[in-house]
């Protein structure tokens, strides 16, 4: 493993930023960070591709849509509806932390024994994108509030995001772009029905959401 | 010989400069002019000078305190290299008495704090007790990163010219590996975003309230103590950070000094820019450290 | 072997004597008592010296009526290695208890105690030194009994008695596991000799774990490993404290000692038995010492912090399986050794500590750290020895504590630094997690010393407390000095320990007998460490000259009148811990009223901890079992044409069976 290969370099930072969002209670903090999480990961099509066309698109949309454009919405919207913290969790930050971790661990080990592809063998790719997927589950499934939901689709979508690099030169600029709109349609509505939600129930629990199964 | 001399006279007269280092650049910072750089010797010196008085509770657990608060880290520092000056003892397995050592050393203060009786100074020692618990696992996971990437398990050859080479080939794992050590060296000496020296107020303390009944060479001694300790953890952190070796024992030593006073400096702008956290924030802040270097150690394992 | 046959001797003709003088001369019971159970231990430690000393196996063997049975013996290095402890630790006790049976509750009846005391050691020889199944089960269920019946010396206490009920079943329960294994394993074998449990060797791998399992689990129950453990924090706080010392010091050890000695019998079994006893190691390692945090009973602090040692016992031999299984001899001889060492030294400092807290409660009248407080000041003999004891059982230099721990994490770094992969990750988690326990020993340590033994009395019994006689002192301070010792010359704890290994693992055993460097530096530095604190101290003599200390108030921050009241209590000490580390499963119940209106009535704090799995599992299965066998009460009809009527067809069905076969 080549570990000054700047691509590994940040790679590396991705997985210290996840661990920084599992223990962080602070939103607007987490937002910034998954904002420069995304950033990072949009700098990697032209390090993994060099600067052809298709990458420079490709990076360029990117850091248009999760560095700037989405973390804006999303500041955005914590400050009209003024919440600052994730205040209860249903899991601690610590215990989630170990979680996180113990499931990076595992990314790694797991993928050392998957059957890669000669020059995929080693390489941080698949583990740091199957590690930032299962913190976007953790994310997902420990936090209560519609904008940390938010925030772990968008982790989600960053660990999808590293996985379809390693395919960025099969597959057609369509379906990435396809991907960011997607995101961003989605964060587009998040933001809409959490205006509304705030509006009607005061406040921002996704618990008060269930009511409304029947 | 030699190098037992020139390790026992680096730690114990260079050792009162960091926090004398460590206060004039907040000092600076703050834009004061403040205490001059000797000033941690003079206090020391007029400490050892003074005269003492005791609590009538206390026992002889309340003087043993300082006295092996003393003792440990100039034990500890014999078994770390000072820079690319190779530790006078050095033995396979040595990485696990030098942990438990310091653990001796907090056993003891935090057993002499008990003794005053004053409810103080017991909530300095439970939180001391519990925020190094903590610190420890990060410990052996950061020198568990080092023993693999050496191949040994004495300190003085993790810490060794093997460094150099591990540089080039784990640089990721080793800068993780310096960050945790770094959080240890600040946890374990009591700096600021885990406890205030220089609050004036006993409920937000843990260090300086598990003191506060310590009087004359007492307490001169603690100073020194705590110095020491410093200087002995903070070697770790520069050794990792300047591995090589220039072959001129003068220059060699130089090297580590100046590398110790930019700790010290780095230290105090870390104190100057960052709040005291909250003190349920510690436990999670030492945590993530903890598994930090556990992800460090991760790294090299594939 | 003679010395051993007038060890028991002595300790039959002590079980006896003390019960001829009756309740009216207590003082010779206790001395008769006592006095026999040392010249026993004393008899017996020449005899266990021999046998570490001495190659190869010392054999004794009488016919028994018994069918199966056979009165046969064997003393070899394992035997001797568990009778070393046994009568060390049995010779202490015996000494403390001459003392500590005179005062307080337990005076009433010291002949009988005294007779279940020497039928306890006795029976303990019996068990690690029988060469035979149904010699050893017997000798088994005799240490059982006679340990319950120990366990019950305050007759008169619900606590007590319920705690004795709870640990026979616990150990009953157990024993039925036992049972199955020796019957098993001598139709397998056609005898209950264990000469011929050779024979278990040819066993295939899935029979051999099966009987790996019955093993596990009926010395489990005894050892108190993790969900089995649930009899001793109540059990030992229960017994007077030398028997406390000598069941957390050497009872629970038997059955270790039978771990050992039986499965060595069956084929080197696979991988998951070593990472199954690490499991539970571990588990019961983080359990045990954070239980132990939380409870406001010295004893009970204590036998949790048993179980907590227990487990890092359990760790290291499961490292040790399963590093000889996977071909890493060095980590398996080390991994041994260390569960062999840690296992010895605990037997000194916990029974050290188990006679210590006796001490205090002598002193203060009370088991409560909140009663205690400020006895340093009032037993410094005690409170010193306790010290050391605290030392040694957080593993810290100088004292033995740190060697075993040493040889376990060298075991666990030498595997950990050099496998990759999956197969280096547990060794590494292990690491962690066992540093981590060390620094919450550390914490229940300064807690107990800093609540009981530092700073102010908290309660009027405790202000009056005064030192005990010299033979509870002194008994203290031999084990406390055994500790020393094994600290500053830890090569005998590794000779002993190697000796004890030639048994079960002879390649561990030749490479324990080549590590010579490590345990002499592990010396030095203890030396040395003693050296420089000397040197701080005559530093520090110095400066302070010869004139008097004047002493003062403590600085209560302005305020005038501090009281014990306000200062650190059991509870306080561990809230933060509590708060930040503790699994929430563990929460132990508070109740205190926090509203606080205009007129705040009297409050009241309550705190309690109970045992998860007490509570949440045993009790509720124990209670389900209850109700499904009241079920079959209908049978109890109380009439007696029903019970011939049972008679009778139970002959039929009998007649059937044999019929058919």
């Amino acid at each position: 493993m080549d570990n000054y290969n700047p691509a590994n370099m940040l790679l590396l930072l991705v997985i210290l930023f996840n661990f920084f969002l599992l223990g962080s209670s602070r939103l607007n903090a987490c937002i910034r960070t998954v904002a420069i999480q995304g950033g990072i990961l949009s700098l990697l099509p032209l390090f993994l591709h060099g600067f052809s066309g298709h990458s420079l698109i490709l990076a360029g949309g990117a850091f248009l849509l999760k560095g700037i454009a989405i973390p804006f919405l999303l500041l955005r919207a914590i400050r009209q509806v003024h919440i600052r913290r994730e205040m209860e969790p249903l899991l601690g930050y610590v215990p989630t932390l170990l979680l996180g971790t113990l499931a990076t661990a595992g990314a790694f080990i797991f993928s050392d024994r998957l059957p890669l592809i000669e020059i995929h063998r080693g390489s941080l790719f698949i583990p740091v994108g199957l590690a930032t997927l299962a913190t976007g589950f953790l994310m997902l499934i420990t936090r209560r509030k519609a904008i940390t939901q938010a925030l772990g689709y968008l982790i989600f979508e960053n660990g999808v995001f590293i996985f379809g690099m390693l395919l960025a030169e099969a597959m057609p600029l369509m379906v990435e772009a396809g991907v960011l709109l997607d995101l961003l349609v989605a964060v587009f509505v998040m933001g809409i029905v959490m205006h509304q939600i705030n509006r009607e129930f005061s406040t921002m629990n996704t618990d008060q959401l269930s009511s409304l199964r029947e | 010989m030699l190098e037992l001399l020139l390790h026992l006279f680096l730690l114990l007269g260079l050792s009162p400069l960091l926090p004398g280092v460590i206060g004039k650049t907040k000092a600076l910072f703050a834009g004061r002019t403040g205490p001059p750089f000797l000033q941690s010797y003079y206090d020391i010196w007029k400490l050892f000078g003074k005269g003492l008085v005791i609590s009538r509770t206390t026992t002889w657990v309340f003087r043993a305190g300082p006295v092996v608060g003393l003792a440990v880290p100039v034990l500890a520092a014999l078994l770390v290299p000072f820079g690319a000056i190779s530790a006078p003892l050095s033995f396979t397995g040595d990485l696990i008495f030098f942990v438990y050592l310091f653990g001796l050393a907090r056993f003891f203060t935090a057993s002499a704090a008990m003794d005053t009786g004053s409810s103080f100074e017991g909530m300095g020692a439970a939180r001391e007790v519990t925020f190094s618990c903590l610190a420890e696992p990060t410990v052996f996971f950061s020198f568990i990163v080092l023993a693999r990437l050496s191949g040994s398990l004495a300190l003085d050859t993790m810490f060794g010219p093997a460094l150099y080479t591990a540089w080039q080939s784990a640089g990721p794992s080793l800068i993780l590996v310096v960050a945790c050590l770094f959080v240890v060296v600040l946890v374990e000496n009591c700096r600021i975003p885990f406890d205030d020296p220089n609050t004036h107020l006993e409920l937000t303390m843990i260090h300086e309230v598990m003191v506060l009944d310590h009087s004359g060479p007492d307490f001169g001694m603690i100073l020194y103590g705590a110095a020491m300790k410093l200087f002995v953890l903070g070697a770790l952190v520069v050794r990792l950070v300047f591995p090589g070796s220039t072959g001129n024992l003068l220059l060699d030593t130089l090297l580590f000094a100046g590398g110790m006073l930019l700790l010290a400096v780095v230290i105090g702008l870390v104190e100057s820019t960052m709040a005291r956290l909250r003190l349920l924030r510690v436990p999670q802040l030492l945590v993530g450290t903890m598994l930090l270097s556990f992800f460090s150690l991760i790294l090299l394992l594939r | 072997m003679t010395l051993l046959f007038a060890a028991f001797f002595l300790f039959i003709l002590g079980a006896l004597l003390a019960v001829i003088p009756g309740r009216t001369a207590a003082r010779a019971a206790t001395l008769l008592g006592s006095g026999s159970a040392i010249l026993g231990c004393l008899f017996g430690l020449i005899a266990a010296g021999q046998g570490l000393i001495a190659e190869g196996a010392e054999t004794f063997s009488l016919p028994w009526s018994m069918p199966g049975g056979a009165f046969s013996l064997r003393l070899d290095g394992l035997s001797a290695f568990f009778l070393l402890l046994l009568f060390i630790v049995g010779l202490a006790g015996a000494l403390y208890g001459a003392e500590y049976m005179k005062g307080g509750r337990e005076r009433r009846r010291p002949g009988l105690h005294w007779t279940w005391y020497n039928l306890l050691i006795l029976s303990m020889t019996l068990v690690v030194t029988a060469a035979n199944g149904l010699l050893f089960l017997f000798a088994w269920e005799c240490m059982s009994l006679t340990s319950f019946f120990l366990v019950i010396n305050e007759y008169d206490l619900t606590e007590a008695v319920e705690a004795g009920w709870t640990y026979l079943l616990a150990t009953h329960l157990g024993a039925a596991f036992l049972f199955a294994f020796f019957l098993s394993a001598g139709a397998l074998s056609g005898s209950l000799e264990f000469a011929s449990f050779q024979v278990l060797s040819q066993l295939t791998a899935p029979v051999a774990s099966g009987f790996f399992l019955l093993l596990l689990v009926g010395f489990g129950s005894k050892a108190g490993i993790f969900p089995f453990h649930v009899w001793l924090p109540d059990a030992h706080p229960a017994a007077p404290s030398h028997v406390s010392a000598l069941m957390s010091g050497v009872m629970v050890k038997t059955a270790i000692y039978g771990l050992l000695r039986l499965s060595a019998f069956l084929p080197v079994g696979p991988a998951w038995w070593g990472s199954l006893l690490m499991a539970i190691g571990i588990i019961g390692a983080l359990f045990g010492i954070t239980m132990a945090a939380l409870q406001r009973d010295i004893k009970r602090s204590l036998a949790y912090s048993t179980v907590e040692n227990i487990g890092i016992i359990l760790l290291a031999l499961g490292f040790w399986m399963h590093s000889r299984v996977n071909g890493h001899p060095l980590a398996a001889a080390f991994a041994l050794a260390g569960g062999l060492i840690h296992l010895l030294n605990h037997a000194l400092f916990k029974s050290l500590l188990f006679l210590g807290a006796g001490s205090l409660m002598h002193g203060s009248g009370s088991r409560n750290l909140n009663r205690m407080g400020g006895l340093m000041r009032r037993m410094p003999v005690t409170g010193l020895l306790i010290v050391c004891g605290g030392l040694a059982i957080s593993a810290l230099p100088p004292f033995n504590g740190l060697i075993g721990e040493w040889f376990i994490y060298r075991a666990l770094l030498e595997s950990g630094t050099v496998l990759s992969g999956l197969a280096g990750f547990f060794p590494l988690v292990l690491i962690g997690l066992l540093a981590l326990v060390g620094g919450m020993v550390l914490i229940v340590m300064t807690r107990i010393i800093g609540i009981a033994l530092a700073g102010e009395p908290r309660s009027p019994e405790a202000a009056k407390a005064r030192e005990a006689g010299w033979p509870m002192g002194s008994a203290m301070a031999a084990l406390a000095l055994l500790c020393l010792t094994g600290g500053l010359m830890p090569v005998f704890l590794l000779q002993v320990a190697g000796r004890a290994a030639t048994l079960i693992d002879p390649s561990a055993a030749t490479i324990l007998a080549g590590t010579t460097m490590a345990p002499w530096w592990l010396g030095i530095m203890a030396i040395l460490l003693l050296v420089c604190i000397l040197a701080a101290y005559l530093f520090l003599r110095w400066r302070q000259g010869r004139t008097p200390v004047p002493a003062s108030a403590t600085w209560g921050c302005g305020f005038a009148f501090p009281s014990s009241r306000m200062s650190y209590s059991a509870e306080s000490f561990t809230e933060l811990p509590q708060s930040a580390m503790f699994c929430s499963c563990l929460q132990p119940s508070t109740e205190d009223g926090r509203e606080i209106g205009f007129f705040p009535e009297a409050r009241r704090f309550a705190f309690a901890a109970p045992d998860p799995m007490l509570t949440r599992v045993f009790k509720p299965f124990f209670r389900w079992a209850a109700e499904v066998c009241s079920g079959f009460r209908g049978l109890q009809a109380g009439q007696l044409h029903v019970y011939l009527l049972y008679i009778f067809s139970a002959t039929i069905l009998l007649l059937v069976w044999v019929g058919q076969r």
